[in-house]
This record gives structure tokens, C-alpha cells and sequence, in this order.
């Protein structure tokens, strides 16, 4: 009986209107009068930008070509970016010498590969040869010595420039960072004191007039005679200036800390170095490594800021080929080509870490 | 628990007497550094023979600054000409926090939308903004759109009120009559009594449960009495409109490009930030209050004004003045397009002609700092006052 009844009734399908392409776009952009409204706001905004971004910058685009007169009016003159590539990516640095540069790209390239490829041994020596030894190598490969040719710091420029300061800015500030939330964590009144002063002084000016001090001040703390690179001296107000947010990233990461932690550390009888190196700065670190990427995003960022102490970064060289004579008039190429480039690192980093959440999360 | 027989050893590795060794070591070297830092200053400055002091604050400056807020003449002080930077700072961080607020919480809530295209839109909005330097930005904005702009006599205009140029942005400015204060008495008049009704209704509520429509009361009160106000005295209200005359224009309040540029680009950057904080607040939100004040009977209205905000505000808010600060920073950006705020006119032009860098980039720096301390003291207030209430 119950099969016959089964046969009479038939499956009733969902009707038409409320699943597949109609479905969604009802459900998603056309559910109530406003939603719809809304709709077509948003398609007119996505007609009036895109369409003419994308025949200005690819169809009317000119693309072959060595001379400002072979570009068309209408669309982007990008012979001016291939043009200028070299001052773009190397500053003023000789030419027979950019192997040098290209050759450090490469081993880095090399490793990053290697260290971000899953399932590989190891990776700590090659994470280490990076953090330590490779920035000694570049010193030697980029300014010269040991039998190559010196290439003075003014020469340095474009976006080799900008990634040595972001990269000097990264490498250094981490260790700082990190000494710096725990002695504003320590338990020693003097040692926070000193360390919450540092931090709170960096943090709260902004990194031009860092900039404006390491160029104009460091010269005057010195001993008379001693005088080192505008390079130098920008480095080191990046370094400290980023080691102080650091800072704060980190000793958010000890607060999290439960406090079992450190009490069976101690319980096991480890020294205050030992308990912070073995047991309490890998798990806080490893908590916080999303909100350490965002600070190096912000240093790379601020990087571009080098341009008003006369350091010609990526963003500076752009500005100073937007002024040469023969090519007038194309600041916006520059501009939309710089933004892209800066888009790719910025945001490549920002989704690196939000993987890297996911795979961390290993706690719960 | 310890020995009485305290040798040698036992004191050199008990724990308090290492803890103020240490303490003791660290002191002394901060100190030597400070003291070879200060040594070395003076040297150098008398090798150079750079004044010291703060004596060139009163002056003549012998400079002239292409935007001021107050009265200013190259025959003013430094200190003025630190003033009118200041001033000029405190106006593009007042300027660009209020549009980034605008603009960071609409984005911030079309994230969230429902309609799939505009959430689409917002999330495409932020991750385009923050992820490109906001130098970069200022520079687009200031040199490829503003600088490129048509000369006055082909300005953008919009209304026959609103002029955009190469030269700048040009508003109508408000001139109100003699009998114009009478509407701003009126004005107050209406706050007041809103918020006299806006008590009562809260106590008739806790009395008797009825509720009151305040908001819609205290509106229709805030227009009727400005609007009678203003028949009542004849409309006192008139604009100075700019006008074309020559080769620029007169009237009206003109804003630089450099101002419109740094506001336009600051708010634009620090909303995609504000947008994120917003977000995050609003999520923050567990989906179980919005169903708990659903089965209390509330209308959505009131789920979203009584339940969801409030919470989400606890969030919202530190990070919120965060980026205000983070706003108030970035605008020293404003050195790169030479918008004369305190970084330019005085860590820059100042600090060329007097060379005393030490106190000016102290002046400078000691500005921010006293910004970013205030800031960081009303947050713990409000911290504190906004904690939840546990058990």
C-alpha cells in the first residue's frame, strides 16, 4: 500500500525561482525593493570605472615602442615604464654590476621557495643561512669589498632600494622587538620603565619626523669626525621606529601567555632566559605571527616615506622619472604601475598570513 | 626555607640581590650612553657653532607660509609660525577623521551587507586601499588628479557654488546677519529641550513601561525651531559665493589642493582601516543576542540600537581612536606635497634657517607625543568605564 501511495504523489520540485542562477541572484541581489536598488548602484559604479580603466590602461594602451611620440593619447603610455625599468628597479646602481644584486635575488628567491614548500628538512638551517648569514653576504655583494667593486649608498635606489630598508627594517627590528616587550614585561622596576619610555617615545611620533631626527640629530650624537651614510641613519630610525610596534605585537602575544606556562617552566627549575627561550617565546610568537606580518606590511609600506631625507626608494625614483624632460606628463603610468607593484607585496603578504592562521591554529 | 649561614655563593644567586644587579648594570649603561650622547652633542655644536635654547622662538621668522588660520606675516616669531602649523595640522586631522568616520563606517557595514554585489565592492574598497602606501596615494591624488585639474576659467563647478580647479576647492562661505544669533539660541533652546524630554521619557519608561519616541521628537523640534528662527528674523543667513574675477577667484572660502588632496587621501586610506574595525566589531557580536533580543519581542530597530551597537561599540572604539591617532600621524605626510602643517613649516623651514635641530624636532615630536598620551589616557578611561560588569 505504501509503494502505491508513494507512486501517486510526485516529487514536487523546488520552484524555478528559488534555486540555481535565478535563485541566487534573487536571494543575493534582488531579495526586497532597497537590496535591489542597491544592486544596480553597485553595477553603475563597476560600469563607470571599469570599463575605461581597462581601455586606458590595456586596449588604447601603447605597449612597443622607445620614445615618447610612439604612445596614443588616449590610453597609458607604458614605453615609459619599459623605458625607465632599470631606474625603476635599480636606482642609479652601474650596470655591470647588477649582477650582483640579481644574483642575491635569486639565492633569496631560492629559499623562500624552498622554506615555503610544505614537507622539506631542514628548513631551520635554511630559515637560519636567511636571517643570518644572507645579510652579511648582501652587505658584502651590494656595497662592495673582498676584491669587488665598491658602489657608494647614493647610487642605491628604486625598488632594490625600498626592499634593503624594508628587509634591514624586518630583520633587525624582530630581535629588538622582542627584548623590548620582555623588559617592559620584567618583573625589574628600572629594566619596564626603561623599555615602556623607548617603546611608548617611538610609538607615539610619526616615522617622518624619525626620519627628520635621524638625519638631522645623529650627526650631532656622534663623535666629532665620525660620519656615516644617509642610508645608515635611515636605517636605524626604521629599525627602531619598527621595533617599537613590534614590541607591542609581542607583549600582546605574553599576555596571552596562561600563566600555567610560566608556572611549569619554573616548576621544571628553568632559568628566567631558558623559561622565556624554550617554553613562553615559541608559543607567543607562534600567536602572534598574523599580527607580526601586519607590522612588516606597515614597515614596507612607511619605506616609501625615505623619499624626504633625498633617498630616491621605488616610489622616489618614480617621482624623480615623472620630472625628466623627455618624459613629461606620465604620472600617472608611474603612479598606477607603483601601486600595482606595491599592491602585489602588500596584499601577497596579508593573504601569506591569513593561511598561515589557519595553519598555526593547531591549539584547539 | 633558607640557610642562616649565608655564604658567599647564596647571596651572589638569590634571586632579589641578582634581580637589583641587574637593574643596577642596565641604569648605568643607559645613563653612559645618554651622557656620551649629550657630550658628543655639545661638542659638536660648539665645533659648528650652532646656538642652543629656545631664545629664537621669539625671533622674526623672515618666512612666509601659504596657508595660516591665524594672522601670520614673515615678521611674526617662530613660535607663530609653529602655531600656524600646528593649526594646520589640528585642521586636516579634524577634517579627515570626521570623513574617514563617514565613509570607514559605511564601508564597514556594506562589508556585512546581504546583497552579494556590495559586499563585494567594500571588500574589493579595503584590500585595494590599505595594501598601497599612502605617500603613493597623496601623490595620485595631489600631482595626477588635482594638479591636473583645468584652470579656473574651465574649474569643475557643481551648483554655480562649488568650483574645482587647479588652484583649489572653492565653497560658498556662510555670513550670517546681526539677528543671526537669535537662531543659534534657538538652536541650543532645542538640544535642551530634547534632552529634557529624552529624561522624562526614561523615567516614564521605568515607571510605567511606555515608551517615547525621542529621536523622531527631538528632529522635528531641532528643524521647527531653527526654521521658525529663521522666518522669524527674516532669513539672516547669506552666502559669499566665489566668483570668477580675472584669472582666479574671489569669495567664497578657498581650500588649497594640497589641503584637499592630503584630506581627500588620508580619510580615503584610514576608512578602509575604520571599515575593518567596524567589521570586526559588528561580528563580534554573537548571533545568540540578536536571537535572545528577537524572542524578548524587540523590532529589529531596537535590536540594532539597544543590543547590537552598544556591544559592538565596546569593541569599536579602541581601535577606533587608534587609526584617529594613526590619521593624526600620517598627516605629517603632508611634507611630501608641501601642505604647510608642523612637520613642514617648522621641523623643515624652521629648522633650515635656525639649524637648532634639536629643540625643534623635540617641539615637533613632543607635539605628537602629548597627542598620542592623551589619546592613550581617555582610552583606559573609557576602558574602564565601558568594562562588562562581571559577576
Amino acid at each position: 500500500m505504501n509503494t502505491e501511495i508513494k507512486d501517486k504523489i510526485e516529487v514536487t520540485k523546488p520552484p524555478i525561482a528559488s534555486i540555481g542562477v535565478i535563485g541566487w541572484l534573487r536571494k543575493n541581489l534582488f531579495s526586497s525593493w532597497s537590496n535591489t536598488i542597491l544592486t544596480l548602484l553597485g553595477i553603475y559604479i563597476l560600469y563607470s570605472i571599469i570599463p575605461s580603466f581597462i581601455s586606458w590602461a590595456f586596449i588604447d594602451a601603447s605597449f612597443v615602442g622607445s620614445t615618447k611620440q610612439e604612445c596614443s593619447k588616449e590610453g597609458a603610455c607604458w614605453i615609459f615604464i619599459k623605458e625607465n625599468l632599470k631606474l625603476i628597479f635599480y636606482g642609479l646602481y652601474p650596470s655591470e654590476e647588477l649582477w650582483r644584486i640579481n644574483s642575491m635575488y635569486f639565492i633569496l628567491l631560492v629559499c623562500g621557495i624552498y622554506i615555503l614548500t610544505p614537507n622539506l628538512k631542514y628548513k631551520g638551517w635554511v630559515g637560519s643561512f636567511l636571517l643570518i648569514l644572507f645579510p652579511i653576504l648582501s652587505v658584502v655583494m651590494f656595497s662592495g669589498g673582498f676584491g669587488l667593486e665598491t658602489v657608494e649608498t647614493r647610487l642605491w635606489g628604486g625598488l632594490f632600494l625600498t626592499l634593503v630598508i624594508a628587509g634591514v627594517g624586518i630583520v633587525l627590528s624582530l630581535p629588538i622587538g622582542v627584548m623590548l616587550a620582555l623588559g617592559r614585561r620584567s618583573k625589574l622596576p628600572v629594566v619596564s620603565l626603561l623599555s615602556t619610555i623607548f617603546i611608548e617615545i617611538w610609538r607615539g611620533v610619526p616615522l617622518i619626523t624619525v626620519l627628520f631626527m635621524a638625519s638631522n640629530m645623529f650627526p650631532l650624537f656622534m663623535p666629532e669626525g665620525v660620519n656615516f651614510d644617509k642610508l645608515i641613519r635611515a636605517l636605524i630610525g626604521v629599525m627602531f621606529f619598527s621595533a617599537a610596534y613590534l614590541a607591542e605585537v609581542v607583549r600582546g602575544g605574553l599576555q596571552a601567555m596562561p600563566k600555567g606556562q610560566y608556572e611549569a617552566a619554573q616548576a621544571m627549575g628553568l632559568s628566567y632566559w631558558r623559561m622565556m627561550a624554550l617554553v613562553i617565546l615559541p608559543q607567543s610568537l607562534k600567536m602572534v605571527i598574523p599580527a607580526i606580518i601586519g607590522s612588516f606590511i606597515a614597515i614596507f609600506k612607511d619605506t616609501t616615506l625615505v623619499l624626504v631625507i633625498g633617498l630616491f626608494d621605488f616610489l622616489g625614483i618614480i617621482q624623480f622619472v615623472g620630472t625628466n624632460p623627455d618624459w613629461l606628463g606620465f604620472s600617472h603610468e608611474g603612479y598606477v604601475f607603483a601601486a600595482a607593484i606595491f599592491w602585489i607585496f602588500c596584499f601577497g603578504m596579508s593573504r601569506y598570513s591569513q593561511n598561515l592562521e589557519k595553519k598555526l591554529d593547531t591549539g584547539r | 626555607m633558607q640557610d642562616k649561614n649565608l655564604g658567599l655563593s647564596s647571596i651572589l644567586f638569590n634571586r632579589s640581590v641578582q634581580g637589583i644587579f641587574y637593574q643596577i648594570v642596565t641604569l648605568a649603561l643607559v645613563i653612559l650612553a645618554v651622557l656620551y650622547i649629550v657630550d658628543n652633542t655639545a661638542s659638536n655644536m660648539v665645533a659648528r657653532g650652532l646656538a642652543s635654547g629656545f631664545h629664537f622662538l621669539g625671533v622674526e621668522s623672515q618666512f612666509d607660509i601659504g596657508m595660516t588660520l591665524i594672522d601670520y606675516s614673515p615678521t611674526s616669531t617662530y613660535f607663530d609660525s609653529f602655531i600656524v602649523g600646528l593649526l594646520n595640522t589640528l585642521l586636516v586631522a579634524g577634517l579627515g577623521i570626521s570623513i574617514a568616520t563617514i565613509v570607514g563606517f559605511a564601508v564597514g557595514i556594506a562589508r556585512l551587507s546581504s546583497n552579494w554585489l556590495i559586499a563585494r565592492l567594500a571588500e574589493s574598497y579595503i584590500e585595494i586601499l590599505r595594501n598601497i602606501p599612502l605617500l603613493l596615494q597623496i601623490f595620485f591624488w595631489y600631482f595626477a588628479v588635482l594638479r591636473a585639474l583645468p584652470k579656473p576659467k574651465q574649474s569643475l563647478e557643481f551648483a554655480d557654488s562649488f568650483f574645482l580647479n587647479n588652484r583649489g576647492l572653492f565653497i560658498p562661505d556662510p555670513v550670517f546677519g546681526e539677528s543671526g544669533t537669535l537662531i543659534l539660541y534657538s538652536f541650543i533652546a532645542a538640544i535642551l529641550i530634547s534632552i529634557g524630554i529624552a529624561v522624562w521619557s526614561k523615567q516614564r519608561q521605568n515607571k510605567t513601561g511606555q515608551t517615547f519616541p525621542v529621536f523622531y521628537s527631538s528632529i522635528g523640534l531641532l528643524i521647527s525651531f531653527v526654521f521658525l528662527s529663521m522666518l522669524a528674523t527674516g532669513f539672516p543667513v547669506t552666502f559669499d559665493y566665489p566668483e570668477l574675477k580675472g584669472f582666479n577667484f574671489k569669495g567664497g572660502i578657498k581650500l588649497i589642493p594640497e589641503l584637499v588632496a592630503l584630506t581627500f587621501a588620508l580619510s580615503m586610506y584610514t576608512a578602509s582601516f575604520i571599515a575593518e574595525v567596524v567589521r570586526a566589531g559588528i561580528q563580534a557580536v554573537s548571533l545568540g543576542q540578536t536571537e535572545a533580543a528577537r524572542s524578548l519581542g524587540l523590532n529589529p530597530n531596537q535590536i540594532l540600537r539597544l543590543v547590537i551597537i552598544p556591544q559592538a561599540l565596546r569593541v569599536i572604539v579602541p581601535p577606533l581612536t587608534n587609526q584617529y591617532l594613526n590619521l593624526t600621524k600620517n598627516s605629517s605626510l603632508a611634507a611630501a606635497i608641501a601642505y604647510p602643517d608642523l612637520v613642514l613649516v617648522f621641523a623643515g623651514t624652521a629648522l633650515m634657517q635656525t639649524g637648532q635641530a634639536i629643540e625643534i624636532i623635540g617641539m615637533v615630536m613632543g607635539v605628537y607625543l602629548f597627542l598620542s598620551l592623551m589619546t592613550s589616557i581617555i582610552m583606559n578611561l573609557f576602558n574602564r568605564f565601558m568594562r562588562v560588569a562581571e559577576r
